[in-house]
């Protein structure tokens, strides 16, 4: 019992697992990003070699900063992602989920942007905390029609609030589940903090924002936090939307479906500019939510009259 | 060779300090990022952060007033870390020679603040973004050299 414990946590959906497919995801998306742009790109281990070179150098605490704030709080982001991993991977391949945990899930996904958040304001850094406070406003404007979307697909699968009945389903082939999809994957994209939402992180006007004091180590435990976030939000929306991972021979079409969604978010980075902060308030609270909403009414009054395609 | 210079030779990641320059060697470390150069084939890229940083790239014959930024930027790297030299006004001065406001070269600079720091001088006026990266690349080897 514990050593299967162990083994959930450690190595199949755990950190093993989710660390390996992040670094392939990784350099997924950076060569994809080289290949838009003409280049060669990285090797096939870059990711990995960078995590490892983080963790061989030195670690800076800054003066001015809340020093145990500065040093905890960079665990929380791949402490949450391992926790949703391990849910989510478990719910696809062994159903074994529990009423509520996609509520669960939708809790630990906000971690990691939380800890961004924790990190920037702990460091006392002008600019750090400019980041920070530019990452709640993100925050603010994403989650509004992240919850809608995701209200939608509870209602189109009748009312069931475990992953395992989501993954039974495509909720995306209906026009609600359509429209909730597209709201949830730009979402997800500013949850990535990808271009066109890397407002917090804005190297060109703040130099990292909220990283912007943390090194060595530290600074390698945000990028494994990302490394996991490329894993766990495409599975997410999979999960959710997607009719689920699949088991056996259906994992290979799962794969398809896990690499089309990460490329789809991939080629959004790569043929936008950065938005500012209000543009990217308003087009969450006005463009995504109200097409959101939509489709939550849609879904409802088709679950009344009983159209399934609505 | 230890895992911290493997991992540097690995990934450097480059932070860009003009110590005076006339913007023509940065605009040959930009060019080092284009399609046709690629610093990133050799898992390079820019960071906007001191902290962040594996090779400073310094431009230009450090003035009386870039010193004391240099010096601080010095201390904020993570350690360990190469400074390059680029272009011949930060290898030696260049025409600046006997300029009153200059107080460089670099590596005069660096060795005041600590003698331990590699300094990697690629010179040109500007130097090609080729020899830019072969300077890096040399450089890297050096380090992982200098720490059996």
């Amino acid at each position: 019992m514990v050593g299967r414990l162990v083994f959930d946590f450690f190595v199949f959906p755990g950190l093993f697992f989710t660390l390996g497919v992040g670094i392939l995801a990784s350099w997924v998306v950076r060569k994809v990003s080289a290949l838009v742009q003409w280049r060669v790109g990285p090797p096939l281990l870059q990711p990995a070699y960078d995590i490892a070179k983080l963790f061989g150098k030195e670690n800076i605490i800054p003066r001015g900063s809340t020093e145990w704030g500065f040093l905890i709080v960079p665990l929380l982001g791949p402490i949450g992602l391992l926790l949703a991993s391990i849910i989510l991977v478990k719910a696809n391949y062994l159903a074994t989920a529990f009423i509520g945990d996609i509520i669960v899930v939708l809790y630990l996904l906000i971690l990691p942007a939380l800890a961004v958040v924790l990190g920037g304001m702990s460091s006392g850094n002008p600019l750090s905390s400019l980041g920070a406070n530019r990452e709640l406003r993100l925050i603010a404007a994403y989650e509004l029609p992240l919850l809608l979307a995701v209200t939608t697909a509870i209602v189109k699968t009748g009312g069931g609030l475990s992953l395992a009945t989501f993954s039974s389903q495509w909720v995306a082939a209906s026009f609600s589940g359509t429209f909730a999809f597209i709201a949830s994957l730009l979402c997800i994209q500013a949850e990535l903090g990808f271009i066109p939402f890397d407002i917090p992180e804005a190297e060109t006007e703040i130099m990292g924002g909220p990283l912007i004091e943390y090194s060595g180590p530290l600074l390698g435990l945000f990028k494994i936090s990302h490394l996991m976030a490329l894993l766990v939000l495409p599975l997410f929306l999979i999960t959710v939307f997607l009719g689920g991972f699949g088991t056996g021979w259906e994992a290979l079409w799962g794969a398809i479906k896990y690499v089309l969604v990460l490329v789809v978010i991939i080629l959004i980075k790569n043929t936008n500019p950065r938005l500012r902060s209000d543009q990217a308030l308003k087009f969450f609270w006005y463009g995504a939510a109200p097409l959101a909403l939509i489709a939550l009414v849609m879904a409802v009054v088709g679950n009344l009259i009983g159209i399934a395609w609505l | 060779m230890t895992w911290t210079s493997w991992g540097i030779s690995k990934s450097p990641w480059l932070y860009h300090v003009s110590t005076g320059s006339c913007n023509n060697c940065d605009i040959e470390i930009v060019d080092c990022l284009t399609p046709k150069f690629d610093v990133e084939r050799f898992g390079g890229k820019l960071v906007g952060s001191p902290r962040h940083a594996d090779v400073l790239m310094a431009t230009g014959a450090m003035t009386r007033k870039s010193k004391p930024r240099f010096e601080r930027v010095l201390e904020a790297a993570a350690k360990p870390y190469i400074v390059a030299a680029v272009g011949a006004c930060a290898c030696s001065k260049g025409i600046f020679h006997d300029a009153y406001n200059c107080v460089g070269p670099v590596r005069k600079v660096t060795k005041e603040v600590d003698e331990e720091i590699m300094v990697v001088n690629i010179p040109g006026c500007p130097p090609r973004p080729e020899a830019i990266i072969e300077g890096l690349v040399n450089g890297l080897q050096k380090l992982k050299e200098v720490h059996q």
